[in-house]
């Protein structure tokens, strides 16, 4: 059975998503990174999407749902990389994920999560 | 019978009717001087003479888009197109076909020796034909004429999208002229895909050279500005002229979130004191 690796680096953690999502991967995800980020007290989830040429609107959904998770168990999450056309796609099916932070590379998001943690918890500040 | 008749006039005096519609073409083209040398003009009659003569003996004279016609038909395709890239206008081009017209009355009527009721029945076969023949020039001169639109239109398209690098990971895309939805989804494309490329973090779309903004322009604009959100850039619209932000507040178009400066200078002043970059004055 696959499931995608989710790496730790410091007090963050990284997620790359390289393969076919499906309904099952998606679920076990959710529960693998949930359970990480209690085990591990992570305070950020990168999640690195760049990889990723094709969205539908459950993976959509499912990527606001793992930051709402992560979110009440205090990690904040930065979805990294979004391809051009993934980007065009989910606008038009509507899916402009609210409160999810955004960053062009696993750099920038791993710079946005640092600056976060400096400001402290102020949440208003992570929205740059 | 009276088909058969036309057909031996037209072959017994095709030597006279090329001379005298070829004199006529050279001399009606005058305004034409410059595009189309009367050696041209020559060649391109004894060519549609050669090919009309055999179309005609055919007897098929009611309707040109049988297989007799094929090769007529090709001809004056071709010569529209040419004449439309060598610019001639739509009547210029339909004169081809209509000063043909004179040329056969003339050698009917000298052919029918007075017969004055298959004479009207000949001349009305003849303009029948020939005003078939010339909107079909016409047709064709037109669809040449709307490719040509369409390429340049096309290329427009793709001249009109520049995407500029104003600083170190700031880009800038100057917007001019109306925005529809087949210009706003190129200018979304080349702009998220120039955002990947230079690993940019800040884009500003300058709106100061589109004159209106409805609804649907507002649309496209919020769009492009979620979808780079998305990919983790930020983005600025400047160039907002006063009518504008009228009517967008107006048309009701919500656009906060989005970040609207007056104009590029601000926004570009924006753009580096968000990237942490100062200037002091000597």
């Amino acid at each position: 059975m696959d499931r995608i690796p989710i790496l730790r680096m410091g007090e963050f953690l990284l997620v790359t998503i390289q393969v076919d999502m499906h309904d099952e991967l998606a679920m076990r995800l959710q529960d693998d990174l949930t359970n990480a980020i209690q085990t591990k007290g992570a305070k950020g989830v990168l999640i690195d999407i760049s990889a990723m040429e094709m969205v539908d609107s459950f993976i959509g959904r499912m990527i606001a749902d793992i930051s709402g998770m992560a979110q009440i168990l205090d990690a904040k999450t930065v979805l990294v990389g979004m391809q051009p056309a993934v980007a065009i796609t989910l606008v038009e099916l509507g899916l402009t994920l609210p409160g999810v932070a955004t960053a062009l590379n696993v750099d920038r998001g791993m710079q946005l999560l640092r600056r976060s943690m400096d400001d402290g918890d102020d949440d208003a500040s992570f929205q740059r | 019978m009276k088909n058969t008749t036309i057909s031996d006039a037209f072959g017994k005096r095709r030597a006279d009717i090329q001379a005298i519609w070829t004199k006529q073409l050279t001399s009606a083209a005058g305004s034409a001087k410059g595009r189309l040398s009367s050696t041209e003009l020559e060649q391109q009659a004894r060519q549609f003479l050669e090919l009309f003569h055999p179309a005609v003996q055919s007897n098929q004279l009611d309707d040109i888009n049988g297989s007799e016609w094929l090769e007529v038909r090709a001809f004056l395709e071709d010569l529209s197109r040419r004449r439309v890239l060598a610019g001639f206008s739509s009547d210029e081009t339909a004169l081809f076909i209509f000063s043909l017209k004179r040329v056969l009355f003339d050698i009917l009527k000298d052919e029918s020796a007075g017969d004055a009721m298959q004479m009207a029945d000949h001349f009305w076969q003849m303009n029948v034909l020939l005003d078939k023949l010339g909107l079909h020039t016409v047709k064709s001169y037109q669809r040449t004429r709307e490719e040509v639109i369409n390429r340049q239109q096309h290329e427009l398209l793709e001249l009109s999208t520049p995407v500029v690098k104003l600083w170190d990971g700031i880009l800038a895309l100057p917007m001019i002229g109306t925005l529809d939805s087949a210009r706003t989804q190129v200018v979304m494309e080349s702009l998220l895909q120039k955002i990947v490329e230079t690993e940019s973090q800040i884009a500003i779309i300058d709106i100061t050279g589109v004159p209106t903004v409805d609804t649907l322009v507002a649309q496209h604009l919020i769009k492009t500005v979620t979808a780079l959100r998305l990919m983790g850039a930020d983005c600025i619209i400047s160039g907002v002229r006063p009518q504008i932000a009228q009517t967008i507040v107006h048309l009701g178009v919500d656009l906060h979130g989005v970040t609207t400066k007056a104009n590029l200078a601000d926004a570009l002043a924006l753009a580096l004191k968000r990237s942490g970059i100062a200037f002091t004055k000597k």
